[in-house]
């Protein structure tokens, strides 16, 4: 019996350190490989010129702009929507069918994939309110494909602020404006940064939502106005990976490394100010 | 009489939790609420700022006089009521900010005061709990790094600074060591020529110390309300003589 208990405890150990392994694995094989391939082909040149001869060379300076600005513009529409509606659901609305219904919506948008925002972005931005194919309707796809990540996350940071803290600053007579703005808010706000850049950090490296929206195929020069198109790193990649010829393997991997890496550096971001503050927080 | 409470009855959805409630508070002096756990004693009190409101499915109907005014009234400024009426909770709830902060916090959502006038709430409020002597150089620590006992008293300054009419104690000692207990009620009998105070204890000997008038709550009624010393010695009711000999709470 005791012999049969020594025995499952190894195999679970096994099991649960395998089934660890390899979701560490994955990520590690990916930097090696990507780092091993593209960190040769990196310099200064890559990054900060136009490409040249059909992006067979060059660099990818309007990929790697048009991610920035796609990124920002996503920030600039999703995050004061995300975060106002997450303090409407969590501070304001009352527990009704209509609540229920928000919050049903919000876990099936998250649900929704990716293409589907790219037509829809399509249908809705670029056509219906004809802003072309543009940074405009790009940034606002992806803004919606990232509202209930940001939504959610900002609700999770709301509801980690103790009640008793909403409790006493209403008991002092506080509006619950007041007690939003004062007590809730700034000790939610390590979480809701946090979220909100990871949600955007997923945007940064979305394909399918900037497809029909807003990403060029070949535009070497930087955009001009949100009325644009602009080249975007993860089509700028799929293009160079399967729609041009003869594109060496070290461009290839050079162009996702830097993807990667500009997703890493929002990441560790957002790790970092997650670690920063729950130094701080003492409650 | 500074709170006059007329036929309340409040309901949690539909478990009715207070049934015809009938008090007077007198203003300066400490009534105790006394009672066994879920008697309705902390409802009751959370009834005189309207703090349920806060709680959905609740209903309230009866009338409350705070210094004659009905305030169950539809009309009530809750911002008003609350800045006369306020609450120290059974734990010390600071927030996580410093000294200052914490006391600055009601002035300032009332635009009471800012700079110096500021700075002079916050002098005379924690000189009011005592704490001024021990806090004057600190005044930017961190509220979370005091003594239970300091931040119970930092939570009544930073009440005193809204300059209330009504202090409401919800078992604010239950978190506090003997002596520290101690001191709190000490400060109590300091505060009370200021304010009125309204004290939910299930101690009761801190009952018996303390208040001027008792009343003892058993499931939702209001059973005897007396002056303490009749209550601790002389009891009308059966139920208020069990309880207070311990047969049961």
């Amino acid at each position: 019996m005791r012999e049969n208990t020594k025995v499952i405890e190894k195999l679970a150990f096994a099991i649960l350190g395998l089934a660890t392994l390899i979701i560490i694995a994955p990520v590690g094989i990916i930097l090696f490989i990507v780092l091993w391939h593209g960190l040769p082909g990196l310099s200064f040149e890559f990054i900060f010129s136009m490409p040249r001869e059909g992006m067979r060379a060059g660099g990818i300076f309007p990929a790697i702009v048009g991610t920035l600005v796609l990124t920002v513009g996503t920030a600039a529409f999703s995050i004061p929507v995300g975060i106002l509606a997450a303090i409407y659901l969590n501070e304001y609305a009352g527990r009704n069918w209509l609540t229920r219904l928000f919050e049903i919506s919000i876990i099936n948008l998250a649900g929704i994939p990716s293409i589907v925002y790219g037509l829809f972005g399509l249908g809705l931005f670029v056509t219906f309110f004809g802003f072309g194919a543009s940074i405009l309707a790009g940034s606002l796809t992806l803004s919606i494909m990232t509202l209930p990540v940001i939504i959610t996350a900002t609700r999770e940071a709301l509801s980690a602020v103790p009640m008793a803290f909403r409790e006493v600053s209403f008991s002092l007579g506080a509006s619950r404006w007041q007690t939003v703005s004062r007590v809730v808010l700034p000790n939610a706000i390590p979480g809701i940064l946090t979220g909100t850049i990871l949600g955007l950090s997923r945007a940064a490296g979305e394909t399918a939502p900037i497809l029909f929206t807003v990403a060029a195929f070949y535009l070497p020069r930087l955009p001009q106005s949100p009325f644009d198109q602009a080249m975007a790193l993860p089509y700028h990649i799929y293009v160079l990976s399967t729609q041009v010829p003869n594109v060496s393997l070290r461009t290839q991997y050079s162009t996702v490394l830097v993807l990667v890496l500009m997703v890493f550096i929002l990441n560790i971001a957002a790790a970092y100010i997650r670690a920063k503050f729950r130094r701080r927080k003492t409650w | 009489m500074i709170v006059k409470v007329n036929k309340l009855d409040f309901y949690y959805g539909k478990f009715q939790a207070l049934i015809d409630v009938n008090l007077e508070a007198k203003k300066n002096e400490i009534t105790a609420l006394i009672g066994p756990s879920g008697c309705g004693k902390s409802t009751f009190l959370r009834c005189l700022n309207r703090m349920n409101d806060l709680i959905e499915g609740t209903r309230t109907t009866g009338e409350i006089f705070v210094e004659g005014e009905n305030i169950l009234d539809p009309n009530t400024d809750l911002v008003k009521l609350r800045k006369k009426v306020g609450m120290v909770f059974q734990r010390p709830n600071p927030f996580p900010l410093s000294v200052f902060e914490n006391i600055a916090f009601g002035p300032r959502v009332h635009h009471l005061a800012k700079g110096k006038e500021l700075e002079e709430i916050v002098r005379q409020s924690l000189e009011a709990v005592l704490l001024w002597d021990k806090l004057k150089d600190q005044l930017s620590r961190n509220a979370l790094t005091l003594s239970l006992e300091a931040q119970q008293r930092l939570c009544i300054a930073r009440l005193i600074a809204v300059k209330p009419d009504i202090l409401l104690m919800d078992e604010p000692c239950s978190a506090l060591d003997p002596v520290s207990t101690q001191r709190v009620e000490e400060l109590m009998q300091i505060l009370k020529q200021d304010y009125s105070i309204l004290i939910v204890t299930h101690n009761m000997q801190q009952a018996a110390r303390v208040s001027g008038f008792t009343g003892f709550f058993l499931l939702g009624k209001l059973i005897e309300f007396d002056i303490t010393g009749r209550i601790f010695t002389a009891p009308r009711d059966r139920r208020t003589e069990d309880y207070i000999t311990g047969r049961y709470g």
